[in-house]
C-alpha cells in the first residue's frame, strides 16, 4: 500500500498535462466522452429543443406566440391548475410526513433495527410507483377496497357517501404520497444525521430550552434541504402520468394525461398546441429545479 | 426525552399503518377471486396468461439492453472525466440531471416528432428501430441513477494509478476500461443496473406512446378490464421492486469503503 500512496503524491503534483500535449491529443481526448455527448444531444437535448421551438411556430413554420396564448383556454388552464394542486399538496404532505418519520427514526430513540428497516422500505416504496401503485390503492380505497369496506362495516363510516372518491384530487394526492414520503425519508435522513450533537449541547450550555434549540438551531439548518426536497417532490409528481392514468383513466384531467391524449390522437386539433403544453411542463419543472439547485448549494454548507 | 420517545413511536406507527394497509389490502383483494374462500386463482390466471409472459419477457429484454447501453455510455464518460477532463464534470453532471427535469412524456413526445418515418433518422419506420428508440429512451430515464452509481464507484478506486500501471504493462484503452476499471467498479455498476431494472420493468409512458408490447402497457390494460388480477400483478411488481432493492443492499456490503486516491 505504501507504493500506492507514493505514486499519489507524485501524481498530485502534475494533475494537468502540459497544454501543447493536450492540444495535440484533442481528438482522442474527446473519444471517451463522445458517446455520452452524442447520446445526450441526440436523445435528450435536441428532442426537447425541437418541442420548445415547435411551441413558437405555426404550421407554416413561422414564429408565433399563438400556441402559448392558446394555453389560456379554460380546459388547459384547468389541467395545469389541478396538476399544480396535486403535485404541490402531495409534495407538502409527503415532505412533512417524511420529515416527521426521519426525525422519529434518527432522534426518537427508537431501536436501531427500526431505522434500517425504515430506510430499506423507503428505498423500495419510493420506486414503487406507476401502474401497480394505482392497483394497490384501488384495492385499498376503491369502492370495494379493504379500507373502504372495513370503515363501512366496523365503524359504519361510508366514505363514498361522504364524497370521497379514489378517482379525485384527494384520491390521487393520497396515492402520490405513497412514493413521496419514502423519497423524503431517503433524502432528508442524511440532513438530520448531519445535525451535530455538539450543537444541541452548546445550545443547552447557553441555557436554551428544547423549543428554542429547535426553533433557532434545528429548523434554520434543515430548512434549505427541506425546501429543496419539497421542490424535488413537486417536480417528481408533476411529470408523473402512469399512476394517474391507471387510477383514473382520463377522468381526472391533469397535464400529463392531457398531453398523452394529445400525442395519441391530437384531441386539441392543433399539433403545435401539444408542443406548447410540453413547453409549459418543461418551464414549470425547470423553474422548480433552478430553486432546487439554489437551495441545495445553500444546504450543503451545513453538511460538511 | 420520555415524551419524545412516545411521539417517535406514534409517528412510526402511523407511517407503518399508511404503508402497510395498502399492501395488506392488495394481498387480500388479490386472493378474493374465488367466492367465499381465499385462493391464489388470480395469480394462477395472471402467471398463466401468455400475454403476461410475452410482455414481461419483452420488458426484461428491454431492461437488459438498457443496462448494457447505459454502461457503454456512462462508464467510459465517467472514467474519462475523472482521468482527463475534470473541467467537463459540471456540464456532464448537469446533463445527467436533465432527465429528472424533463418529464418522460415530453422526451418521448420529442422522439415521436423527431424520429418519425419521414425524418432523416426514421427510427419509428421499423419495429426494430422503435425497439431501439425505446431502449435509448429508457437509458436516458436511468441516466441520473446510472451515472451517480458509477461515479460513486470510481471515487473509491485510484483511477489514475490503475490506468498508469496498466499502461506500463502495455494495455490498450479497451483493455484498461474492460479489464481493469470495469471489474473494479462492478458492484457500483450492478447497483445502477438493478435500479435501472426496477425503473424499466413496469414503465408505462414511453412503451405505451411508442406502441411497444411491454409490461407497463399490459398492466394498464389488465387494470382497465379485470377486477382481481390487477391486485395480483401489483403484488408481483412490488416483489420485483423489493428484490432489486435488496440486491442493491446486499451488493453495497461488498463495495470497497476506503478511497485510495489523491485529494
Amino acid at each position: 500500500m505504501t507504493d500506492l500512496s507514493l505514486s499519489d503524491h507524485a501524481v498530485a503534483g502534475k494533475t494537468a498535462p502540459p497544454s501543447e500535449a493536450r492540444a495535440l491529443r484533442l481528438p482522442t481526448q474527446w473519444l471517451g466522452v463522445a458517446p455520452f455527448f452524442i447520446f445526450a444531444i441526440m436523445f435528450l437535448i435536441l428532442p426537447t429543443l425541437y418541442l420548445m421551438l415547435g411551441a413558437f411556430q405555426n404550421d407554416a413554420g413561422e414564429f408565433t406566440f399563438e400556441n402559448i396564448a392558446a394555453l389560456a383556454q379554460p380546459s388547459i388552464v384547468a389541467a395545469y391548475w389541478i396538476s399544480l394542486k396535486v403535485s404541490l399538496s402531495s409534495a407538502l404532505i409527503g415532505a412533512f410526513a417524511g420529515l416527521a418519520i426521519a426525525i422519529a427514526i434518527v432522534r426518537g430513540g427508537l431501536p436501531e433495527w427500526i431505522r434500517s428497516a425504515t430506510l430499506t422500505f423507503s428505498g423500495v416504496a419510493s420506486n414503487f410507483a406507476g401502474v401497480p401503485l394505482a392497483f394497490a390503492f384501488l384495492a385499498t380505497l376503491g369502492r370495494l377496497g379493504l379500507a373502504t369496506v372495513l370503515l363501512n362495516t366496523v365503524f359504519g363510516l361510508n366514505i363514498y357517501a361522504h364524497g370521497f372518491n379514489i378517482l379525485s384530487f384527494w384520491g390521487l394526492t393520497l396515492t402520490y404520497v405513497y412514493f413521496q414520503i419514502p423519497l423524503m425519508v431517503v433524502i432528508i435522513t442524511p440532513a438530520i444525521d448531519g445535525l451535530k450533537k455538539e450543537w444541541g449541547e452548546a445550545a443547552a450550555t447557553l441555557g436554551a430550552t428544547q423549543a428554542q434549540y429547535w426553533r433557532m438551531v434545528v429548523i434554520p439548518v434543515i430548512w434549505p434541504s427541506f425546501l429543496g426536497t419539497v421542490i424535488l417532490l413537486f417536480a417528481n409528481a408533476f411529470g408523473a402520468i402512469a399512476t394517474a392514468y391507471a387510477l383514473t383513466g382520463s377522468s381526472l384531467n391533469i397535464v400529463p394525461i392531457l398531453l398523452y391524449a394529445q400525442i395519441r390522437g391530437d384531441v386539441l386539433h392543433n399539433a403545435h398546441l401539444g408542443y406548447a403544453i410540453a413547453f409549459g411542463m418543461i418551464v414549470i419543472t425547470g423553474l422548480a429545479n433552478v430553486f432546487y439547485i439554489w437551495f441545495r448549494t445553500r444546504s450543503e454548507r451545513w453538511l460538511k | 426525552m420520555k415524551s419524545g420517545k412516545f411521539w417517535a413511536w406514534v409517528v412510526f406507527a402511523l407511517g407503518a399503518a399508511y404503508f402497510f394497509i395498502p399492501l395488506i389490502a392488495t394481498v387480500e383483494f388479490s386472493m378474493r377471486m374465488r367466492r367465499g374462500a381465499y385462493s391464489f386463482d388470480a395469480y394462477q390466471i395472471v402467471l398463466g396468461d401468455p400475454r403476461f409472459q410475452a410482455t414481461f419477457g419483452y420488458s426484461v429484454l428491454a431492461a437488459v439492453f438498457t443496462i448494457i447501453l447505459g454502461v457503454l455510455i456512462v462508464v467510459p464518460a465517467a472514467y474519462w472525466i475523472r482521468l482527463r477532463l475534470p473541467q467537463l464534470r459540471p456540464i456532464v453532471e448537469f446533463i445527467t440531471l436533465l432527465p429528472l427535469v424533463i418529464p418522460a412524456i415530453v422526451i418521448v413526445f420529442g422522439y415521436i416528432r423527431m424520429y418519425g418515418s419521414n425524418s432523416p433518422l426514421p427510427f419509428l419506420a421499423t419495429d426494430m428501430g422503435t425497439n431501439a428508440l425505446l431502449v435509448i429512451g429508457y437509458a436516458m430515464l436511468a441516466l441520473p441513477y446510472m451515472y451517480r452509481a458509477v461515479d460513486t464507484g470510481l471515487r473509491t478506486i485510484d483511477v489514475r494509478t490503475l490506468t498508469e500501471a496498466a499502461q506500463i504493462l502495455g494495455a490498450g484503452w479497451g483493455t484498461i476500461i474492460g479489464r481493469v476499471i470495469l471489474p473494479n467498479v462492478l458492484i457500483a455498476v450492478l447497483s445502477g443496473a438493478f435500479l435501472t431494472f426496477a425503473i424499466v420493468i413496469g414503465e408505462f409512458t414511453m412503451a405505451s406512446l411508442l406502441n411497444r408490447p411491454a409490461f407497463g402497457p399490459y398492466l394498464q390494460n389488465v387494470g382497465a378490464n379485470r377486477a382481481y388480477e390487477p391486485a395480483a400483478l401489483a403484488i408481483i411488481a412490488f416483489a420485483i421492486t423489493w428484490g432489486c432493492m435488496s440486491l442493491i443492499q446486499i451488493l453495497s456490503r461488498f463495495a470497497p469503503r476506503s478511497a485510495n486516491r489523491p485529494n
